[in-house]
C-alpha cells in the first residue's frame, strides 16, 4: 500500500508570462513535517494555494489521500478542502466573532450539530492551551495567542494535512519557539502530517523532517533535512539558505587565514556530524588521546529535527595524519578551512 | 411656550422620525443586496462578472445625480400607485427611499470592500461556499462600518425631508419653512432648530456607540 499521502507530480503553474512553479514533483508520507523553503518569487505560495485546492496547476497533477486535486470538479473540492487545514501568517480569525466562534467557524461550514460543536471547541482549546480564553475577541490577544486559535481553528474538522502558510513570521522569537513547539506535539500526539512553507531556515532545522528547496520556480533539493543540511556539497542556493543559521568564522581569525600550513600553525576545521556522532565530547576525546589543544571557534551541537546535529568550526593545534583519520569516521564531511599563526 | 406650538413641534417631531427611519430601513433592505451584488461581480469579486458591476454602478450614479426636490415631483405617479395617495408623510416615504438606496448601496459597498481578501481566503480553505462567505465573513466583519454609513445616511435623510414638506408630508423641515421663514417666526424657527440638532446629535451618538461596539477592540 502507498504509504504516501500527497503526491506532486510534474506540477508547473505560469504567473503573469512566467513559470512560478517549473516540473515540481515530490510525495509526503503521513506524519511527516515537510518544509518548503525559498526565497520571495521562488514559487513558495503559488505551490501552496494549489495543494490547498485554492489555484489549479496549468499541468501536472497533486493528488491527496488519493484524490487528484486538479481533475476533480469544483463541487468536490469543497468537500476536500475541508481535508486540509490551513494555518496563515497574518492568522487571518474573524474580529466579528470570538475565539470560540473563530473556531467554531469551520464545524459550522461542515454541519456538526451545536452541542457537538461545544464539546469539540472545548477540547481544542485545551489542546492549544487557550481554555480559559474561548469568549474573549481576536482583538483582546497576542500575536501568539492568535496564531493558537488559528491552528485550533485548522485542526477543528480533524484534517488529514496541514498547511502552514510563514506561520511563524510575523511572531518574536519567543513566541516562534512556543508555536513551533506546538506544532512539533501536534505532529506527534495526531500523527497529522505537516507542511511549513517558510523562508527561515531556523524554523526548518527546528522541526521540519523532510525538505524542499525552491528557487525560481524549480525544485533544487528534496530529502530528510538532516541528509541536506549534513551533505558535503551544496548548490549555491542552497548554501546561501544554510548560512543564516551556520557557524562563522569572527572576522578577527579569518583575517589571518591562510591556506596553505606553515610549521607550527594551527589548523582551523570545520567539523558537521548527524546521528550518534554529533552527542559524542569529540574537542576533549582530542585532547586526551592525543595531546592536542582544541578550540571551538564558532558553532556548536543542535538539534535538526528533533536529531542532535553538530556543526562546528575548531582551532587544532596538531592536524597529523592520526587525527585526520578519527575525524574522519567521526564527520566524513570534514573541512580544512585554512591556517592561524599559533600566537592566536 | 403656548401649548399649540409644543403640540406642533411634537408632531412634527414624530413626523420627521417617521420619514427618517421608515426609508432608512428601506435603504438597508434596497442597498445592502445592491452593493453586495456590486461588490461580488466586480473583477476581483466572488462572482465576478464586470459589465453587471459597472450597469449597477451607472444605475445607482444615475438616481445619485437627480436632485431630490426633482426626484420628489417625478415620483407622484409612482407613489400613487405604491401609497394610493401623493400627499403627506407616508407618501414622502417613496422618494426619500428611492433617493436613500443608493445613497447606502455606495456607502456599503465602500466598507464590504474594506474586508480584508484574506479573510474571504480564509472561510474559502474551510470548504465555505460563497453564501457562506457573504453571511459569515462579508457582512459580519463589515457591520461596524454598515452602521456608521446607516447613520450618515440617516442625517443625510433627516436634511432631506424637509423639502418632503413641498408634498406636505409635514415634519420639523416643514415647521421650520411655513412657520418660521414664511410667516418671520423667529421663537418657531429657533425652536425647530434647536430640535433638529438633538436629533441629529441623537442619531449620531447612537450610531457611533452602536459601531464602538460591534468593534470589539
Amino acid at each position: 500500500m502507498d504509504v504516501s499521502l500527497v503526491q506532486v507530480r510534474n506540477v508547473s503553474r505560469g504567473f503573469g508570462g512566467q513559470l512560478a512553479l517549473d516540473d515540481i514533483s515530490f510525495t509526503v508520507a503521513r506524519g511527516e513535517i515537510l518544509g518548503v523553503i525559498g526565497r520571495s518569487g521562488a514559487g513558495k505560495s503559488s505551490l501552496l494555494r494549489c495543494l490547498g485546492a485554492l489555484d489549479r496547476p496549468d499541468t501536472g497533477h497533486i493528488v491527496i489521500e488519493g484524490h487528484d486535486l486538479t481533475t476533480l470538479p469544483q463541487s468536490r473540492l469543497v468537500g476536500l478542502r475541508r481535508r486540509i487545514g490551513f494555518v496563515f501568517q497574518h492568522f487571518n480569525l474573524l474580529g466579528s466573532r470570538t475565539v470560540a466562534g473563530n473556531i467554531s467557524l469551520p464545524l459550522e461550514i461542515a454541519g456538526m450539530p451545536r452541542a457537538q460543536r461545544r464539546e469539540r471547541i472545548a477540547e481544542l482549546l485545551s489542546l492549544v492551551g487557550l481554555s480559559d480564553h474561548g469568549h474573549k475577541w481576536p482583538a483582546q490577544l497576542s500575536g501568539g495567542q492568535k496564531q493558537r486559535v488559528g491552528i485550533a481553528r485548522a485542526l477543528a474538522n480533524a484534517p488529514a494535512l496541514l498547511l502552514c502558510d510563514e506561520a511563524t513570521s510575523a511572531l518574536d522569537p519567543e513566541t516562534t519557539t512556543s508555536i513551533l513547539d506546538l506544532l512539533a506535539r501536534i505532529n506527534r500526539e495526531l500523527g497529522l502530517t505537516i507542511i511549513m512553507i517558510t523562508h527561515e531556515m531556523d524554523v526548518i532545522r527546528r522541526i521540519a523532517t523532510h525538505l524542499v528547496i525552491l528557487d525560481h520556480g524549480r525544485m533544487i533539493e528534496n530529502g530528510r533535512t538532516l541528509d541536506i543540511l549534513g551533505a558535503d556539497t551544496h548548490s549555491p542556493v542552497t548554501q546561501a539558505l544554510l548560512s543564516e543559521t551556520q557557524p562563522r568564522l569572527p572576522p578577527a581569525i579569518r583575517a589571518k587565514l591562510v591556506e596553505t600550513p606553515v610549521p607550527g600553525a594551527h589548523a582551523v576545521i570545520r567539523l558537521r556530524m548527524g546521528g550518534m556522532a554529533a552527542d559524542q565530547p569529540v574537542l576533549s576525546t582530542l585532547g586526551r588521546r592525543f595531546g592536542v589543544d582544541a578550540i571551538m571557534l564558532a558553532g556548536g551541537t543542535s538539534e535538526i529535527a528533533g536529531q542532535p546535529f553538530a556543526d562546528m568550526i575548531v582551532c587544532l593545534s596538531d592536524y597529523s595524519a592520526e587525527i585526520q583519520d578519527f575525524l574522519h569516521g567521526l564527520a566524513p564531511s570534514l573541512k580544512v578551512l585554512g591556517y592561524v599563526p599559533a600566537d592566536l | 411656550m403656548s401649548r399649540l406650538i409644543f403640540d406642533l413641534i411634537l408632531r412634527a417631531t414624530w413626523e420627521t422620525a417617521q420619514m427618517v427611519l421608515a426609508s432608512g430601513l428601506v435603504a438597508v433592505i434596497g442597498g445592502l443586496p445592491l452593493a453586495l451584488v456590486v461588490v461580488a461581480t466586480r473583477r476581483d469579486g466572488l462572482l465576478p462578472c464586470p459589465p453587471v458591476a459597472r450597469l449597477l454602478g451607472l444605475v445607482i450614479d444615475m438616481l445619485r445625480a437627480i436632485p431630490f426636490i426633482i426626484l420628489l415631483v417625478i415620483l407622484i405617479p409612482v407613489t400613487r400607485m405604491i401609497v394610493g395617495t401623493s400627499l403627506g408623510t407616508t407618501a414622502a416615504i417613496v422618494p426619500l427611499s428611492l433617493a436613500a438606496i443608493p445613497y447606502f448601496a455606495r456607502i456599503a459597498e465602500v466598507s464590504l470592500r474594506e474586508v480584508d481578501p484574506a479573510l474571504v481566503d480564509a472561510v474559502r480553505t474551510m470548504g465555505g461556499t460563497r453564501w457562506m462567505i457573504v453571511r459569515h465573513v462579508l457582512i459580519p466583519e463589515a457591520l461596524p462600518g454598515l452602521v456608521a454609513g446607516l447613520t450618515v445616511t440617516l442625517i443625510t435623510l433627516t436634511g432631506a425631508s424637509a423639502m418632503a414638506g413641498a408634498v406636505g408630508a409635514g415634519g420639523l423641515g416643514d415647521v421650520a419653512i411655513r412657520y418660521g421663514y414664511q410667516r418671520f417666526n423667529t421663537e418657531i424657527m429657533t425652536l425647530v432648530v434647536l430640535v433638529l440638532i438633538v436629533f441629529v446629535a441623537l442619531i449620531q451618538s447612537i450610531g457611533n456607540a452602536i459601531s464602538h461596539h460591534l468593534r470589539h477592540t
